[in-house]
C-alpha cells in the first residue's frame, strides 16, 4: 500500500503502479496519477510549507488549482528546479524531489516563525507605515531584509534548458472547463462539425465528478461518462482535446491564452518535446464551463494543517483512495460539506462530529448523515482548533456563546460554499452581477461572444448544468455558421445539489488582535486586518485590497475574495454590491516565463541583422557593435592594438592613403515617377527640381513642426529616379514617413517609392588613393574630377556587376560609395580590399568613421541632434531652399520659438588641456563656481580623441553657440572642471581642399 | 490582440500587422507656409482625445502598407468602421458596432433556449 492512509478499495489509482518520490530528501511512495498532495497525505503528511509573512505551519487546502497554501519547490535536476509549484497540481512521477518553501532550517522547526509572535506588529498596511524612514534605508536595508524573510520558493539559478512551443489555432466553439458542462456543450458543439477546442487543467476529464460520488449520467457512474465522452471527442476529427491545459487569459475578440503542460508529469520526457505549449486562440464563440471554487469558513486557527475544504476531502478519498485522516470533524454552512463526511464513513473513517452553523439544517444529506450515526450540531460553530503542526481538535461552541466544548479531531473539513469561478468571464470585459438571493456574484453582462454554462453560471444541480450545457453548445455552434446537429440528450440521476452557504467570518473570528482567522492564506491576511483597513479609512474594496493584500497572491483570491469583501461589506455597513468587486485580471494561474518568451531567446529573441561583408569582417578580427538590429564593424584591431590604438590607425591611415568601410546598413529609397522631384521638393527642405542628373545632393528632412528628422545624400539618377540614402537608424521610418504624406496628402502626385537597402550592398571607399583603388575595376565610367566631381553618380559595372557609383564624402576626404546588388557585396568588396592593399588602404569601422565625420564637423542625426533641433540651430541653414512655398516642415520652422534668439546651436569645442577627452553628454555652464544647481547653457554631443588633429575634439548644442565662438565655457565633471573653448565645428581642413586631393 | 479589418485587402488581419498613426481627418493646410501661429498650433498639436468614439488613421504597415482610416470605440476598443483614407469622415450616428456581444450570450441560463432577437444596436451608445 502506497501510505497507511491510502484505503483499499477506495478511489481510481491502480494499487500496483507505485511511484518513488522524495519530500524534504525523505523517501515515499505513491501512486501513479497521484498529486505530490494526495501522495503526501497518502503518507500521513499534512504540514507541506510556512506561510508568507508569519511563517505558520501550513497544509493542503484544497485538491485542485486554487490552492494558496501547498506551494513546493520540484526538481528535475539543477536546472530544472521550479519553484512554488501547487502540490495539488504537480502529478507525481518516479523520482520526482519535492522541498518545502520559506523555512529555515527545516519545515518543522522554522526561525522566521518569530513574525508569528510579533505578528501584533505585522498588522495590514505594516510595511507602509514603519519603513518610511530614514528613506534611504528602504533599499539598502529594508527591502532586502523583507524580501529575504517573506517570500515563497527561491528563482532557479541557472539557464531554463528545456524548450517551449507555441501554436495559433481557430475553430468555431472554444470550450473552457472539461467538467460535466464543459463536455456536454463541447458534445452538443462537436456534433455539428464545427471546430471544437475543449481545454481543461487537471490530467483529466471530469471536474467535479471527480469527487462527487453517485451521480449517475446516461446509466453511467458520472466519472465512468466524462472519461466515455473525453474519448469520444477525442476520437473526432473536428475537436482538439487538452488535457493539463489552462485558459489563463481572455482577450478581446475571443481571443483565449491557453498553456498546455507537456511533459512536467513525466518520469523522463522526451528532449525533443516541449515542456509546455502555448495555445493563442481565436474562436467564434466561447463556452465557460470553469465550475465553481469551495470556499473555506473564517475561524481562529483556521489555516492549521489538518484543515481543509470538503470537497478536497471527498477527492482525496474518492479519486486518490486517500483519507486525510482518521478521526474527523467537519464544520460547514452548506449542505456539500455533508456529502463528505457521509463518503469517509461510508469508508470506515470516524467522522468526530458535524458542527453546521445554520440553525435548521435538513435535507436528504443531512438525514442520511444522522442515518448513519454521525453527530450533528447545529446552531454551533467551530471557534478555534488547535495543534500547530496538525490540528489536533476543535473547539465549538453555540453561535449565541456559552460554554466551549473540545472535541478531538485529526483533521477538519470546512465548507462555507461555493464561489462561482467567473474569472474568465470577467477578463472578457463582462460585468458580472450580484445574486442577492444566493450571495454571489454571477455573469452579468456581456462584452464578447461567449456564454457560462454550469456552476460558473450559478447552476446548482448537475441535470440543470447538463441540460444548459448541452443548449449552449448547440447555439455557439449554430451562431459560428455551423448547421445544426442531431441534437443530443444526457439523462441524469441521482446528483447533489450545492446551494447556500455563507460568506465572510463565523463566531470566533472576533476582533481580539491575537486570533487568526485566515481569509487569505497565500497573503496571510485575516479577517481583522480587512476590519482595520476598514477603520483606517479605506472605503473602496480596490483600497481594501491593496491595503491588506486580500487576493493579491498568486492565487488571485480564488478562495479569499469573497470572505474579504464579505466582511469589509459588514465593516462598512453596506451592501456587497455597493463595496464593489475587484477585477479578475490575466493569468488565471502562475503562467511560467518560459511559456510567455517561447521560441524568442538566444538567436531568435530579435532578428539579427548583418551586412553582406560580415563574415570577412569576421575573419579579419573586427570587433562589431550593435547599431539598431545591425552588427556593425567597430574596428579592426591589428595584433597587439586596444581599441584606441586601432581607431588611431585607422584615422591616420584613411587621410594618409585610403580606407574601406562597410556602409552597407545606410537606408536607401528609390523615389520613381514623373512628380519625383515635386514629391522630393516637398519632403526635404533642398531644391531639388533643378539638381541635374548624374549629381548629389544632401537633403535634411524635417517633421512638420521645423526639426530635423533625418539626413542623407541624395543622387539622380535620371529625370524620374532619385536614389535617397538615410540614416541606418531612420531608414524604415523615413520610408513610413514619405509613404504617409504621398499615400495621405499628396495622393495626386504621381511617384513610387521602394525600400532598396538590403538590394545594395554599400562599400564607401574614402581617402587620397580611393580613384586609384576603384578605377581599375569600373567598365564603363569616368572617373576623372572633370567627368565626375564631387557629389556625382555614375552607373556603371565594376568588377563585371552593375554599379552605382557615388563620388561623396563622410570623412572630408576624396571619396566614393559603391553600391553593388547585395548579392555581390562581399566579392567586390575582396576585389576592392585587394586594390587597397596595393596602397596600403585599411579597413575601418564605425567608430574611425565617427571620429572622421566630426574632424569635419558633418552631424550626426541623433547623436548632434535630439529632435529638438532646426537646421539652423545645426549650422545647416544653407540646405533650407530659400525660395521654396512649401515642404514639410516650412511652417513650422516659423514658429516664435525656433526663430527666438538664444536657441541651442552646434559649435565646436576645444579642450584647454587637448589630452582632455570630453565626455558626450556633460553639461556645459558660463561659472563653475555658481551655486549648485547650476545653470546648463548646453551639452556635448559628440567626443573624440583625433589622432589627426593630435588633440581632443568634440561638438555641442550650446545657447547663442556661435556668437560665443572664442569665449571660454565649462565642462564641469565630478573630479574635476574642463575648461573649454568655443570654436565652429570644421576641425581639419577647414577649406575642404581634400575632397579633391 | 485586435483583429482590424483592412480596407484595401478586404479582410481582417491581426493587430501585429498594424500601426496606429493618430486621429484622422486632419488635412495639412495647403497653404500651410502663411497659416497663423494659432491655425498651425490647431493642425500640429491639437488632438480630441475623447472616450468613446474615436476617428484614427491606421497603417497596415506589414501587409499591403496603406493608410487608411477607422473608427474605434475606446472604451470597448471595437472597431465600428474602417475605411479608405480620403473618403469622408463618417457620420457618427450612423456606426453600428459589428460583431458586438451577440444577444443570446447576454440571457439569464433559464433564457438561454429562447432564439436570439436581433442583433443589439450600439446606436448612440458611441
Amino acid at each position: 500500500m502506497a501510505g497507511s492512509y491510502r484505503i483499499s478499495g477506495q478511489g481510481r489509482l491502480t494499487p500496483a503502479k507505485t511511484a518513488r518520490f522524495t519530500f524534504d530528501g525523505k523517501s515515499m511512495t505513491g501512486l501513479a496519477g497521484d498529486t505530490v498532495a494526495s501522495a503526501l497525505l497518502a503518507n500521513g503528511v499534512h504540514l507541506v510549507g510556512r506561510s508568507f509573512k508569519y511563517h505558520r505551519p501550513r497544509g493542503i487546502l484544497s485538491a485542485g488549482a486554487e490552492e494558496p497554501n501547498a506551494l513546493v519547490t520540484v526538481s528535475r535536476d539543477a536546472a530544472r528546479k521550479t519553484p512554488n509549484v501547487r502540490a495539488t497540481v504537480q502529478e507525481l512521477y518516479d523520482g520526482l524531489d519535492v522541498a518545502s518553501q520559506n523555512r529555515w532550517p527545516s519545515l518543522s522547526f522554522d526561525v522566521g516563525a518569530v513574525n508569528d509572535l510579533a505578528s501584533p506588529f505585522f498588522s495590514a498596511g505594516f510595511y507602509y507605515k514603519t519603513f518610511m524612514w530614514p528613506k534611504a534605508a528602504w533599499k539598502n536595508f529594508y527591502e532586502p531584509n523583507i524580501r529575504s524573510a517573506a517570500g515563497l520558493g527561491v528563482a532557479p539559478d541557472q539557464p531554463d534548458p528545456d524548450h517551449y512551443s507555441s501554436r495559433y489555432a481557430h475553430c468555431e466553439v472554444l470550450v473552457l472547463g472539461g467538467g460535466a458542462s464543459g463536455l456536454a456543450a463541447a458534445l452538443a458543439a462537436a456534433e455539428t462539425g464545427a471546430r471544437v477546442i475543449i481545454c481543461d487543467e487537471q490530467a483529466e476529464f471530469g471536474g467535479a465528478l471527480r469527487f462527487e460520488k453517485g451521480a449517475v449520467i446516461d446509466g453511467q457512474d458520472g466519472w465512468a461518462w466524462a472519461q466515455g465522452v473525453a474519448a469520444k471527442l477525442a476520437a473526432m476529427d473536428n475537436v482538439t482535446l487538452l488535457s493539463r491545459t489552462t485558459a489563463f487569459g481572455y482577450y478581446a475578440q475571443n481571443f483565449v491564452g491557453l498553456t498546455e503542460r507537456v511533459t512536467d508529469h513525466l518520469a523522463s520526457p522526451d528532449r525533443e518535446a516541449p515542456r509546455e505549449r502555448l495555445w493563442q486562440v481565436r474562436a467564434k464563440r466561447v463556452v465557460i464551463a470553469t465550475g465553481a471554487i469551495e470556499r473555506h469558513m473564517v475561524f481562529a486557527n483556521n489555516d492549521r494543517p489538518g484543515v481543509m475544504l470538503a470537497s478536497a476531502a471527498r477527492t482525496y478519498l474518492n479519486h486518490y483512495g486517500v483519507t486525510v485522516g482518521r478521526n474527523v470533524g467537519v464544520y460547514t454552512a452548506n449542505d456539500s460539506a455533508y456529502a463528505a463526511a457521509i463518503d469517509l464513513k461510508k469508508a470506515g473513517i470516524g467522522i468526530a462530529a458535524i458542527v453546521d452553523l445554520r440553525d435548521n439544517p435538513s435535507g436528504p444529506l443531512v438525514d442520511e448523515a444522522r442515518a448513519l450515526g454521525i453527530e450533528v450540531n447545529h446552531g454551533r460553530a467551530v471557534t478555534s482548533v488547535n495543534g500547530s503542526q496538525r490540528i489536533k481538535s476543535m473547539t465549538v461552541q453555540a453561535k449565541a456563546g456559552g460554554a466551549e466544548r473540545t472535541i478531538a479531531v485529526d483533521a477538519l473539513l470546512m465548507s462555507a460554499g461555493w464561489t462561482p469561478s467567473v474569472h474568465m468571464f470577467s477578463q472578457s470585459r463582462g460585468k458580472v452581477a450580484f445574486d442577492a438571493d444566493t450571495r454571489r456574484f454571477l455573469p452579468g453582462t456581456y462584452a464578447q461572444d461567449c456564454v457560462s454554462v454550469g456552476a460558473c453560471n450559478g447552476s446548482d444541480s448537475l441535470e440543470g448544468t447538463i441540460s444548459q450545457a448541452l443548449e449552449a453548445g448547440a447555439n455557439a455552434a449554430r451562431d459560428a455558421g455551423a448547421k445544426p446537429g442531431k441534437g443530443a440528450s444526457i439523462k441524469v440521476e441521482g446528483a447533489e445539489g450545492w446551494s447556500g452557504g455563507m460568506l465572510g467570518s463565523g463566531p470566533g473570528a472576533g476582533a481580539e488582535t491575537t486570533v487568526k482567522a485566515f481569509i487569505d492564506f497565500q497573503n496571510d491576511v485575516t479577517a481583522k486586518d480587512i476590519r482595520q483597513a476598514v477603520r483606517e479609512g479605506m472605503r473602496s474594496i480596490e483600497h481594501v485590497k491593496r491595503f491588506t493584500t486580500n487576493g493579491m497572491a498568486t492565487d488571485q483570491g480564488k478562495t479569499s475574495n469573497m470572505h474579504g469583501l464579505a466582511i469589509a461589506a459588514e465593516a462598512l455597513n453596506k451592501e456587497i454590491p455597493e463595496v464593489g468587486l475587484t477585477t479578475f485580471r490575466a493569468p488565471y494561474t502562475p503562467v511560467t516565463f518560459g511559456a510567455i518568451v517561447n521560441h524568442s531567446r538566444h538567436a531568435l529573441f530579435d532578428p539579427t541583422r548583418k551586412t553582406p561583408t560580415h563574415a570577412w569582417a569576421e575573419g579579419h578580427g573586427a570587433v562589431f557593435e550593435d547599431v539598431g538590429q545591425w552588427k556593425r564593424s567597430w574596428y579592426f584591431p591589428r595584433s597587439g592594438e586596444d581599441m584606441h590604438a586601432a581607431v588611431n590607425r585607422e584615422c591616420a591611415t584613411v587621410r594618409k592613403t585610403a580606407g574601406l568601410f562597410d556602409a552597407s546598413t545606410l537606408g536607401k529609397i528609390e523615389v520613381v515617377g514623373p512628380d519625383a522631384a515635386k514629391f522630393m521638393e516637398l519632403l526635404y527642405t533642398n531644391p531639388w527640381e533643378k539638381l541635374e542628373v548624374g549629381r548629389c545632393r544632401y537633403g535634411i528632412m524635417l517633421r512638420e513642426d521645423g526639426f530635423i528628422y533625418d539626413d542623407g545624400v541624395v543622387g539622380r539618377l535620371a529625370q524620374d529616379r532619385f536614389h535617397v540614402t538615410t540614416t541606418t537608424g531612420g531608414a524604415a521610418r523615413v520610408m513610413n514617413h514619405m509613404e504617409d504624406y504621398l499615400q495621405t496628402e499628396f495622393p495626386e502626385l504621381n511617384v513610387w517609392l521602394t525600400s532598396v537597402s538590403e538590394q545594395w550592398a554599400v562599400i564607401a571607399v574614402q581617402g587620397p588613393n580611393s580613384r586609384k583603388i576603384i578605377e581599375p575595376l569600373v567598365e564603363g565610367i569616368d572617373m576623372s574630377d572633370e567627368a565626375m566631381p564631387h557629389m556625382s553618380v555614375r552607373e556603371g559595372k565594376i568588377c563585371g556587376v552593375p554599379t552605382r557609383l557615388f563620388r561623396m564624402s563622410f570623412t572630408g576626404e576624396r571619396g566614393f560609395e559603391v553600391n553593388v546588388p547585395a548579392d555581390y557585396g562581399r566579392a567586390v568588396w575582396e576585389a576592392l580590399w585587394a586594390e587597397g592593399q596595393k596602397h596600403e588602404a585599411c579597413a575601418y569601422g564605425t567608430e574611425a568613421m565617427h571620429v572622421l565625420r566630426a574632424e569635419k564637423g558633418y552631424i550626426i542625426v541623433g547623436q548632434d541632434t535630439d529632435g529638438t533641433v532646426t537646421p539652423n540651430d545645426a549650422g545647416l541653414d544653407w540646405a533650407v531652399g530659400k525660395k521654396k512655398t512649401d515642404f514639410v516642415g516650412i511652417r513650422g520652422l516659423t514658429r516664435p520659438d525656433l526663430l527666438a534668439k538664444g536657441r541651442r546651436q552646434l559649435v565646436g569645442l576645444k579642450t584647454r588641456d587637448p589630452r582632455d577627452v570630453l565626455e558626450e553628454g556633460a553639461q556645459i555652464v558660463e561659472n563653475p563656481k555658481q551655486a549648485i544647481p547650476m545653470k546648463m547653457i548646453g551639452h556635448v554631443t559628440s567626443s573624440y580623441w583625433s589622432e589627426n588633429c593630435g588633440r581632443s575634439i568634440a561638438m555641442a548644442l550650446v545657447a547663442g553657440g556661435r556668437d560665443r565662438i572664442g569665449e571660454t565655457l565649462y565642462v564641469p565633471m565630478p573630479d574635476k572642471v574642463i575648461e573649454v573653448e568655443v570654436t565652429g565645428t570644421v576641425f581639419f581642413d577647414e577649406k575642404g581642399e581634400r575632397l579633391n586631393g | 490582440m485586435l483583429l482590424i479589418r483592412c480596407p484595401y485587402c478586404e479582410e481582417e488581419r491581426p493587430e501585429l500587422e498594424f500601426r496606429n498613426a493618430g486621429e484622422a481627418h486632419i488635412a495639412r493646410p495647403t497653404d500651410i507656409a502663411s497659416i497663423s501661429d494659432e491655425d498651425f498650433e490647431k493642425f500640429f498639436f491639437i488632438r480630441s482625445n475623447p472616450k468613446g468614439l474615436v476617428f484614427e488613421r491606421w497603417r497596415h504597415v506589414h501587409g499591403c502598407a496603406r493608410f487608411f482610416n477607422a473608427a474605434r470605440d475606446t472604451v470597448s476598443d471595437k472597431f465600428l468602421l474602417t475605411y479608405k483614407a480620403g473618403e469622408p469622415k463618417p457620420d457618427a450616428s450612423t456606426l453600428h458596432a459589428e460583431g458586438g456581444p451577440a444577444a443570446w450570450a447576454n440571457r439569464p441560463p433559464d433564457q438561454l433556449n429562447e432564439k436570439p432577437k436581433a442583433k443589439r444596436s450600439t446606436k448612440g451608445e458611441a
